[in-house]
Parts: C-alpha cells; structure tokens; sequence
C-alpha cells in the first residue's frame, strides 16, 4: 500500500488549479473530466513523480460546516514542506496571499498560514536542523 | 470574571504572554505556541475555555479576519491593579517578577 494522493476539498475546481499551479507553483500532473466535475492532481515541481494532491470538489453537503468550523479557528486543511518560510512568505504576500499567521519560530519548526481562496487555509513548514 | 481569577492560572499567564508576543491569532496559532514554547498540551476545547475566561475578563477581545477569528490582548483592565495599589516612584525595588513556575 502506498500513499500516492491525497486529497483537499476546493470551492471551485478551475480557480483552484489557477492557484495550486500559477501562484503556488504546483504542476499539473491530471485534468480527467468526469461529468461535472474533473480528476485534477497536481505535483510538486520538486518531485513531479511524488505524492499528487487531489483538488476536490467541495460538493458534499457536510464539508460547508466542516471547512468553516476549521477557518474559524485558523485551522490548516492541510501542510506542504518548505526549505524556507521567510522566502515563500515573501514571495506569496508578493503574488498577493493572504496569510493568516506570519512566519512563526516554534522552536524545532517555523510555520506560516495563508488562505488559499478555495475555502481552506494552509500551513507551510520547515524544519530546523537540529543542532 | 474578575482579572484576578482570570490571571491566576499557569496557561491563562503564557497565553496572553504569547498575544503580547504577537497580536491577533487564532485558536490554532495560540495551541500550536503553547504545546511548542510552553509544553502546555492542553486539548483545543480546553483552551478555547481559558480564552473564554479571559475574554470575560476584558483581557482579550476577537476580531474578524475573513472568515477566521482571531485574539488580541487587551491590557487596559490590568490599569486597575497599579491604581489600587501605585508603585512608590522613588524606591528602586528589584525583586524578580519571573513567578512563571507556580500554580
């Protein structure tokens, strides 16, 4: 068993694609249509043949009360890996992302959270070498 | 609530420590700063009780940021406790203040 994808809810799937591929920088890995809605994945440039994530349709009725419940509390859907957060932080509030928690030392990580005009907010992270 | 129940508590202290250190965050921001900086592995419903005490305290308020919630200090009740009891200007008193580790 591998994990090949995983999956996060979008608000729209189109828009959604815009901004996982020209703002994050995420490449299209499959755009399958399937009625309504598509099979779309992304990949990491920096490992196309990794992990996909999944951009979802947000159709099921649960997940409006789901995803609110989590924004309200400045809770991520999910997290990415960063080398450096000052860096993407930089370059995301330049592209015009709206963080929600600036660069933030915790000691063995520094994190940061913007919102991904899908419906979700999104942590990224880096790691600290240990001394 | 008055402040001085609403400051009588270990976690209570190290979160509004931690909206001084940076103002508006939310609950998951607050969690992650207190389980990182302070080992405080309280659960998410636990502190968001303790912010509920100290915002009937008048020591935090929340504001809006899209569709997030977030918490600022709000130090203006604390005034109270210097005018009830004015620190005499001209006395040098050093004691330390860091109290942290009781209660």
């Amino acid at each position: 068993m591998r994990i090949n994808w995983t999956s996060i809810c979008v608000d729209d799937q189109e828009k959604a694609l815009r901004f996982y591929t020209e703002t994050l920088g995420f490449r299209l890995k499959h755009n399958i249509p399937l009625g309504e809605h598509a099979w779309i994945t992304v990949v990491s440039e920096e490992a196309p043949e990794g992990t996909e994530l999944v951009l979802e349709p947000a159709g099921h009725p649960a997940v409006v009360p789901f995803r609110k419940a989590l924004v309200e509390d400045g809770v991520p859907y999910t997290a990415f890996a960063v080398d450096d957060v000052e860096a993407e932080h930089e370059r995301l509030v330049a592209e015009g992302v709206r963080f929600v928690q600036p660069p933030t030392d915790l000691g063995t990580v520094i994190t940061a959270v913007f919102d991904d005009t899908c419906g979700n907010l999104i942590q990224i992270m880096e790691e600290k070498a240990q001394p | 609530m008055d402040i001085y129940r609403a400051i009588a508590d270990r976690t209570r202290r190290a979160i509004l420590d931690e909206l001084v250190d940076r103002s508006d965050q939310s609950l998951f921001e607050l969690c992650a700063r207190l389980i990182m900086k302070h080992g405080i592995g309280s659960s998410r419903q636990a502190i968001s009780q303790h912010l509920d005490v100290l915002e009937a305290a008048g020591l935090i308020r929340t504001r809006r940021e899209g569709r997030s919630k977030l918490h600022w200090f709000e130090g203006a009740p604390l005034k109270a406790i210097g005018e009830r009891w004015p620190i005499p200007t001209d006395e040098h008193t050093s004691h330390s203040t860091d109290e942290d580790n009781e209660t």
